[in-house]
Formats: structure tokens, C-alpha cells, sequence
């Protein structure tokens, strides 16, 4: 008994020392990043490194609203962020809708369209859609992003697999007491839907917030950038300003550390159940 | 669908006579009902029409086409697709995606299982350190790209001074983004550092799908932990597996945003990968036809796996 119960005692060292060691090294860079956000430039590659400033530089986040329009960025990017998420949102859920539970002709090749190409990187028709917005004169505007990610294959196959799981009796019912189908819509499907509509918010959040190639593509002018390549932008032309380089990093970082901590448990639920079952 | 409807229809034929008001309105009610279903998907797919499937066909027209995008566009036939053999960067590229690919997806398939195993287990602070797991993926890539890029710098980053007090001689010292032979490991490690917390989570949900019954029953048979992995643990999570590799393979396939910012693609060609050659012919060298021809590259090795996950999951 002794001997067993010693074992365990071991194991069980094993293991909280194999996973506090791991999430450090995870969690390595992100430490890094915050520290030296505090130091000074000609400082932050001392070695061995000094995790706590000594002399915390507060400065430096109080610089970087100056030295680039970090303001504007974070504002371009939370306005493009917000309008493509609630667009993605209201439009999938509204053509999942009709995909899993109404009956009209073509929907299986229509649904096929969607299905085909949901693996499809967007980098193999990146090209043909810049000259599409080109044409359109929606080069260097937030317009052009929106449209490119707001309507998404993988939004309406996400909301049509979750809606198939919801009984059809349901709207049934609903049909014989009256309610039009978006009355159902509204007041049976988006209520019951919240575990995958914050999966898509999440998903959707996360993409567009931290989207690069898109901006870069489309967005020349200072004025239109995202915090994204407004960071690159800061990074290029400030190369040697360590310090200030990784304060504005960590400013990036917190809207999305901040969305994804309130949403973690939806998230995690999300990624499991829309991962088996892609 | 429609099939069958028609033919109950011509069925229906002399009651119809009959009784018209009645299939009237019972077809007016089928065309109002396929309206309304029609004004559900309308606006999803009328963005999705134009703005994905329009540019996809397009991709593959442009493909066949010598265009500069201000000129007029010629058709080029088959020159693009010549091009590709005696282009030295395409096949530099291409092998280098093919070497991303290979290493990567094996590597981050074994971490992110081995993290889910031990993660899956009852732990003080699991949560957290689930998150904590999951949070790269999550993170800004410009900003983890340039603190990355920091940490890994050869003559000043903390990795490099944790090697030379651990008494590795300057010399032998991986020089990591800015050294040919490293630059495409240090790209990969930083792909399997932000992605595994996903795949993680995609393998904690298989490892609850498993019935315990399972367990219980190699238990009663003497097997250990490692008979329990090899014949129960792993067989279970056949499916998760398959799943993770088609989708760690088109990531790796269409990895771009990460090379861009660690090594832009250097040095030399050691790390360009066939998005940036798509990229730079595209918006550098402004030759769009050849561009959509190694876009066209990428959608046929992208087509190819998901064939392979269709049979796959047909035969289950």
C-alpha cells in the first residue's frame, strides 16, 4: 500500500513539474514581450535576463501613442472587427437556417457550393479578388475587407451542422402556432443557437483581428491601416526602439486576450465539437 | 427532390381539374415557401457568390492569361504552366512548402496529442493551463512574430545566451532566422509553438468520446499505461487523428504570414514557400497570369488531400 501510494505521489510529481514546465516555455514569449515592454531599448537584451525591471519604463506606453497613430489603428481595426463579425453572424445563421431546415429546390448544389470550397485556401484566388475590388474601386478601403470576410463557408456550414441538431418538432410547433419562419428564425433558432454563434464570434473575432495578408493587400494609406500592419509599419521604421516595439505589442495583444478570456469555455466547446465534426 | 414532386403532380392531374383552387394554392404555397427560403440564404451567398466563388473561377480563366493588370490581357495557353518547370524559385518553394509541410504536421500532431493526454488527466489548475496551452494560437502574430524573432536573434536573443552558458562554442551557434540551415527550423517551431494549443483541444474532445469501459477492460486484462495508449488510446482517436492531419496539411500548404514576418522568405530562397512566390509575382512582379498558374499549384495539392479525406471518411 505504502509502496502504491508512494508511486502515485511520484507520478503525480511528474506529471505538475512536465506541465508547469511546458506552459512556461508557452508562456515564455508573451513574458518576455512584457517585460522588456518596460525597459529601455539599449536594456531589454541584458543577460541573464531581468524579468522585473528594476526601473519599470511606463513611458513607453505612454510614447507609442505618439510615435505611430496606434489610436486610429485599434479604431479601424475594432470598427472592420465588429461590422464583419455581426455580419457574418446575422447572414450565416440566417442561410443556415434555411439550409437545415427548409425544402426548396437546389439547395443541395447550392449547399455543395459552400461545401467546396470550404478547404480552399484563400490564398489561390487572393489575386483574382484584388483585381474583382480593383474593378469595383474598393482598393484602399475598409469595404473591401469587409466583403471578403464576412461571408464565409465555413460561417454557414458551422450554424447549418448546430441547427441540425436541434429537433425539427421544434419549428414545427412553432409553425402550427403561428410564426412565420423568421419569427422562428428569431425567437427559437438564435436563442438555442449561443454555443455556436459564440464559436463563430470567437472564430470570426480572432481571424479578423489579427489578419495581415488581407490589410496588407488592401490598405496602402496610414490613415485605413490596421493595428496589424500599423504594428509592422511601426516595427520597420523603429527597428532599433525594442522597448517601444513591444509596449505596442502588447496593446495589440489585449483585445484579443480580453475577448478570448470571457469567451474561453464557448471557445474551447466550439473548437471541440465544429473540429469532430468537420 | 424535384423529380419526385413532378411526377406526383401528373398523378394528380385529374383531380386537379377537379378541385384547381386547391392545387393552386397548395403550388403558390410550395414557390412562397421556396422564396422564403431564398430570402434566408440571399444575402450570405450573394457576398459568398461574388466575392468566393466569382474570383475562384476567375483564378483558373487567369491561370491561361498573360496580364500586367493595366494592359490588355492576352491569352498565354499553356505558357504559365511551362513556365512553372524551368522557374528555379517555384521549385525551390514548392520543395521548401512540401519540407514545412512533412516536418510540421507530424510535429505538431505528437505535441498537441501529448498535451491533450496530459492535460486530460484530473489536475490542480487544469483550466488554466488549458488556456494558457491555447492562448498562442489566439495571439497577434505580428506581435509574437516580432518578440520571436527577438528572442531567436543570434548575437543578442536570451536563447542564444541560454546555449553559450549551457557552453556551446560561438561558433557552433545556430545563427536561426538569419542562417540558411536554421532559418526553416526556426519558422517551424514557431508554427508548432502557435498552433498545437488548437489541435490540443481538438484532441481533448476525442479522448472524451473514449468509453472508459475500454480502459476497464485492458485494466482487467494487466495491461499498462503504455499497452493502454498503443492499443486502446490511440486505435480510438483514428478519426481525430485523420482530422488533424487534413487540417494541419492545408494550413501548412497555404503557411505564409509567419515566413513573411521571421525571414521574408530568405535567406536566399531557403525559406519561401509557394504563397509568397504567389504573393511576390503577383504584387511585386505584377505578372497576374503566372501568379493564378502557381495559385492553381497550390489548389490541386490542397484538392488532393481533401480527395483523400472524402474516401476516407466514405469508407467509414
Amino acid at each position: 500500500m505504502k509502496i502504491a501510494g508512494h508511486k502515485i505521489t511520484a507520478k503525480r510529481v511528474a506529471i505538475y513539474a512536465t506541465v508547469i514546465v511546458i506552459t512556461a516555455v508557452m508562456l515564455m514569449p508573451f513574458a518576455w514581450m512584457l517585460s522588456a515592454s518596460l525597459k529601455l531599448s539599449r536594456d531589454v537584451f541584458v543577460f541573464p535576463i531581468e524579468w522585473i525591471p528594476s526601473q519599470p519604463q511606463w513611458q513607453n506606453y505612454v510614447d507609442i501613442w505618439t510615435k505611430i497613430p496606434l489610436g486610429l489603428f485599434i479604431y479601424n481595426t475594432s470598427k472592420l472587427t465588429i461590422i464583419v463579425t455581426l455580419l457574418q453572424l446575422l447572414t450565416s445563421s440566417f442561410a443556415a437556417y434555411a439550409f437545415a431546415k427548409l425544402d426548396f429546390p437546389y439547395k443541395n448544389t447550392l449547399f455543395l457550393g459552400y461545401i467546396a470550397t470550404i478547404a480552399m485556401p484563400w490564398q489561390v484566388y487572393m489575386v483574382p479578388q484584388f483585381l474583382l475590388m480593383r474593378e469595383f474601386g474598393l482598393n484602399n478601403t475598409h469595404l473591401a475587407l469587409i466583403c471578403l470576410q464576412a461571408f464565409t463557408a465555413f460561417g454557414v456550414f458551422l450554424m447549418r451542422q448546430f441547427y441540425m441538431s436541434i429537433p425539427t418538432e421544434l419549428c414545427e410547433a412553432a409553425r402550427i402556432d403561428g410564426m412565420n419562419e423568421y419569427q422562428i428564425w428569431a425567437r427559437i433558432m438564435l436563442p438555442l443557437s449561443k454555443p455556436a454563434l459564440s464559436t463563430l464570434t470567437i472564430f470570426t473575432f480572432v481571424t479578423t483581428w489579427n489578419d495581415f495578408l488581407g490589410p496588407m493587400i488592401y490598405l496602402t494609406k496610414t490613415e485605413l491601416k490596421t493595428i496589424q500592419i500599423g504594428l509592422r509599419m511601426f516595427i520597420s521604421q523603429y527597428s532599433a526602439e525594442y522597448g517601444l516595439i513591444m509596449a505596442a505589442s502588447v496593446v495589440a495583444l489585449i483585445p484579443v486576450l480580453i475577448v478570448f478570456l470571457s469567451l474561453q469555455r464557448f471557445f474551447v466547446e466550439g473548437v471541440a465539437s465544429s473540429g469532430l465534426k468537420g | 427532390m424535384s423529380i419526385s414532386n413532378s411526377t406526383i403532380a401528373a398523378g394528380d392531374a385529374p383531380a386537379a381539374s377537379r378541385r384547381p383552387s386547391k392545387v393552386l394554392s397548395r403550388r403558390r404555397r410550395k414557390i412562397q415557401s421556396a422564396l422564403v427560403a431564398y430570402s434566408f440564404i440571399a444575402p450570405n451567398f450573394l457576398g459568398f457568390a461574388v466575392f468566393t466563388l466569382g474570383p475562384i473561377l476567375f483564378a483558373f480563366v487567369l491561370a491561361f492569361m498573360h496580364w500586367d493588370g493595366s494592359n490588355a490581357i492576352t491569352f498565354a495557353g499553356l505558357d504559365n504552366f511551362w513556365r512553372l518547370f524551368e522557374d528555379k524559385v517555384f521549385i525551390a518553394a514548392f520543395w521548401n512548402t512540401i519540407i514545412y509541410t512533412v516536418v510540421s504536421v507530424p510535429a505538431t500532431l505528437a505535441c498537441a496529442l501529448g498535451l491533450a493526454i496530459l492535460l486530460n488527466q484530473k489536475i490542480f489548475g487544469r483550466d488554466f493551463f488549458r488556456t494558457a496551452m491555447f492562448f498562442p494560437y489566439v495571439a497577434s502574430l505580428v506581435a509574437v512574430a516580432v518578440v520571436w524573432n527577438m528572442i531567436f536573434n543570434p548575437e543578442m536573443g536570451p536563447v542564444n545566451m541560454i546555449l553559450y552558458t549551457l557552453g556551446l562554442d560561438p561558433k557552433d551557434m545556430p545563427g536561426w532566422a538569419a542562417d540558411r540551415h536554421w532559418a526553416m527550423v526556426t519558422v517551424i517551431l514557431f508554427g508548432i509553438w502557435k498552433s498545437m494549443g488548437y489541435y490540443m483541444v481538438v484532441y481533448l474532445a476525442g479522448l472524451q468520446g473514449i468509453n472508459s469501459e475500454l480502459y476497464e477492460a485492458a485494466d482487467l486484462d494487466g495491461a499498462n499505461s503504455w499497452q493502454k495508449f498503443i492499443y486502446v488510446t490511440v486505435p480510438q482517436l483514428a478519426p481525430t487523428t485523420f482530422f488533424v492531419t487534413v487540417m494541419l496539411t492545408i494550413q501548412s500548404f497555404k503557411v505564409f504570414d509567419q515566413i513573411y514576418m521571421i525571414t521574408q522568405g530568405g535567406p536566399g530562397t531557403s525559406t519561401l514557400v509557394l504563397v509568397y512566390h504567389i504573393y511576390n509575382e503577383a504584387f511585386i512582379s505584377w505578372d497576374l497570369g503566372y501568379s493564378s498558374m502557381i495559385a492553381l499549384v497550390l489548389f490541386f495539392l490542397v484538392l488532393a488531400v481533401t480527395v483523400v479525406q472524402f474516401r476516407r471518411q466514405r469508407e467509414d
